[in-house]
């Protein structure tokens, strides 16, 4: 565990292994390693995200849950590695694959699943749904679910924070997919050229849906797309919560005192489909069986309790605080009022305006 | 028009300049953002000597990445700043078409209204520059078609100048549609540029009263139509004009009002007709003025074609006083009233 706490690992999932000259960057400050306490609470988060993500899958498969369903299974570390570097005052942008960044930054699970369930006590209100969560408090600044569409935000919220003068670091979470896309490339050369105080993440899962990283990408090592913008860039493994969040601490504290744009690739596996019902027949069954090794939560699981951090009875007992926690949040969910019809035309505008049409589809336009 | 004109104290550009610099002043949440607004100052010199004055943090020259800076404009208005984007004309805004329709538009509802999108996007319409087919297109009905948006189109400078003072306080993201052929006309303004009161977003604006025929125009169309009402004038025909100033959200309660007072409409927009705003105000009006309508509601537009860039090709594609009056006076003549004035 040490060992790998003092550098960016190179794991990659087995389709991107075989990438060739893989040479990853390691962080240059020399970190301390995490203390017991600190692992221990590293552990908790991740169960934490793992059982809500199960949770949720459950609730799906019971028709609670509607619309798409994507879950952070495989990718617990790397959420956890990636919060702890931030402050609470640090924004984030994400994908529609969040639930776990949105409890990592501090979001009750209560809100969350409400918001899965579509309820009016869900973080967005019940109008956004698994893909658009967001909380104004908590800085989480958005799911969103148009692939590559939260990069520009990011930026332009770093933009902010450069034109207040403000000591705020902009993180912006992305799926591999996304580094094909022009707007991730658009928004990097503007981060690069107006010194933003941004930290783009790349979570390399080695699919987009079904489509392997090498099948999309003409670098499939893709951290080095961030010179392309003279943007300091590593590759990670994202099974490690403390290589994570070491690497991603050296990245903010560039965004941060130095107002400079960072890359960083996360390696980290994606245990089931694309979604909820995506069974991931494209994947073959060796694959899936290695995928069992690259769990990083069983990985965590092992080294704590190798390390005599924590024992199996201790575990155990976390366990089921977690699961109890998540199923608190499912009835929450459940006994929680759908948002009244009433409401509809409460968010078309921040302004109102006169002449805006406020009907329902057999509504007549003008009524005699 | 030609006394207007002689009147005239400033152009529709001033206009845009002077308001953009009194609300730079007014509020230093306010910024530029755009490709070649600082330096160059603007592909129509709408930003001219802004850079020199308010320096690069409040004048963003951008690179030629629509999307990439209309999106980080959003984002920059999550925040609480309030960017006014130039889009050097409304044909390359389809590049930033995701930024506008599926963040800046859902980021307010979307989110259960934790966050607004105060952001301005100004871009010029046009056609007749012969710019041909990708340079000439007026798409403002891709906008104004979505929820979340708001889209005004203002036809003189003293309408520029309250409309973009409005754009730039609202709360929600607003397109701010100019034209071309709008820029070096000239028009009164009501006070000085500090002085003027934002107008209300959303209300349509009977320019000239008339009994006869309503004409409904926007942008550059508006003018065209108080035209050709000058020239039913003369002929004894009562035109009313109504300039629709805003497109979403759309004014239709004046649109039917006037045409309950006329009892028939032309509309023109300097777009293709199919599914376009006129058809929106032919239906608004069928739904409200149905038992007072004299003749078909006649809609005014380009030709279905891409627009072309031969000169004669080009004239005839587009719009203009002759076919909006040729269309009036059809019109007219469905209810009568054109031979009744005839006979007289």
């Amino acid at each position: 565990m040490t060992e790998t706490t003092q550098s960016a690992g190179t794991a990659a999932p087995a389709r991107t292994r075989r990438a060739r000259g893989t040479r990853t960057p390691r962080p240059a400050a020399a970190v301390p390693p995490a203390d017991a306490k600190e692992l221990t609470g590293y552990y908790r988060q991740m169960l934490l995200i793992r059982r809500f993500e199960e949770r949720a899958a459950r609730a799906y498969t019971e028709a609670k849950i509607g619309g798409y369903c994507h879950l952070n299974l495989g990718e617990e570390a790397t959420v956890v590695g990636l919060l702890e570097a931030l402050r609470p005052t640090d924004y984030l942008f994400t994908n529609y694959r969040e639930h776990g960044y949105a409890l990592a930054k501090g979001i009750s699970a209560d809100r969350v699943m409400a918001e899965l369930y579509g309820r009016s006590t869900g973080v967005s209100k019940g109008w956004g749904g698994s893909m658009h969560l967001f909380d104004a408090e908590a800085r989480l600044l958005g799911g969103y679910g148009i692939v590559g569409g939260q990069v520009p935000l990011a930026a332009g919220a770093a933009l902010a924070v450069s034109y207040k003068g403000g000591d705020e670091v902009v993180m912006c979470h992305m799926g591999d997919g996304t580094t094909a896309i022009g707007a991730f490339h658009e928004s990097l050369n503007i981060a690069g050229l107006w010194d933003l105080p941004v930290v783009f993440v790349v979570i390399n899962n080695g699919l987009g849906m079904g489509t392997t990283v090498e099948n999309s990408s003409a670098e499939p090592e893709l951290y080095k797309r961030g010179a392309a913008y003279r943007m300091e860039s590593a590759r990670v493994d994202g099974t490690d919560v403390v290589a994570v969040r070491d690497a991603a601490r050296l990245a903010v504290e560039r965004a941060r005192a130095e107002s400079k744009p960072y890359l960083l690739e996360a390696v980290s596996p994606r245990l089931k489909g694309h979604s909820v019902v995506d069974p991931a027949r494209y994947r073959s069954k060796e694959e899936k069986e290695s995928l069992k090794a690259a769990d990083p939560l069983a990985r965590m699981a092992l080294e704590l309790e190798e390390a005599g951090i924590l024992s199996h009875e201790a575990r155990d007992e976390l366990d089921a605080e977690v699961t109890a926690e998540v199923d608190a949040a499912a009835a929450f969910a459940d006994a929680s009022p759908a948002p009244d019809v009433s409401t509809l035309f409460d968010y078309t505008y921040a302004t109102p305006v006169p002449g805006e049409l406020r009907r329902l589809p057999a509504d007549p336009v003008f009524r005699a | 028009m030609t006394t207007a004109t002689q009147r005239a104290t400033v152009t529709y550009r001033q206009a845009l300049r002077d308001t953009l610099r009194s609300e730079m002043l007014r509020d230093e949440n306010v910024f530029l953002i755009g490709e070649e607004i600082g330096l160059f100052e603007g592909s129509y010199k709408i930003t001219e000597g802004l850079l020199k004055e308010f320096g690069p943090r409040r004048v963003r020259d951008t690179p030629i990445a629509e999307e990439g800076f209309v999106g980080a404009a959003i984002g920059a208005a999550m925040l609480g700043l309030r960017p006014v984007v130039e889009i050097m004309t409304i044909n390359f805004s389809l590049l930033a078409l995701d930024q506008i329709v599926n963040h800046a538009a859902k980021i307010y509802g979307m989110f259960g209204g934790q966050a607004s999108v105060p952001m301005v996007i100004r871009t010029p319409g046009g056609g007749g520059q012969q710019l041909g087919a990708t340079h000439s297109q007026n798409v403002e009905l891709f906008y104004s078609f979505i929820p979340g948006l708001k889209v005004v189109a203002p036809s003189t400078p003293a309408e520029a100048s309250a409309m973009l003072k409005a754009a730039i306080r609202d709360d929600d993201p607003v397109l701010f549609l100019e034209n071309l052929a709008l820029y070096n006309t000239r028009g009164e303004l009501p006070a000085e540029i500090d002085a003027i009161e934002p107008a209300e977003i959303g209300r349509a604006a009977v320019t000239r009263p008339g009994t006869d025929i309503t004409i409904i125009g926007y942008s550059r169309m508006a003018r065209v139509a108080a035209e050709v009402a000058e020239t039913l004038a003369a002929e004894g025909i009562s035109a009313e004009v109504v300039d629709l100033r805003s497109l979403r959200p759309l004014d239709r309660q004046t649109v039917v009002d006037s045409v309950r007072r006329t009892g028939c409409a032309v509309v023109a927009e300097d777009d293709w007709l199919t599914y376009g705003i006129g058809a929106e105000i032919a239906a608004t009006i069928q739904e409200g003025a149905f038992d007072w309508l004299d003749a078909p509601v006649r809609r005014v537009a380009m030709a279905e074609v891409p627009l072309p860039y031969a000169k004669s090709l080009e004239t005839a594609a587009l719009p203009s006083a002759e076919s909006l009056l040729a269309a009036a006076r059809d019109t007219l003549r469905a209810t009568g009233r054109l031979a009744l004035e005839n006979a007289r």
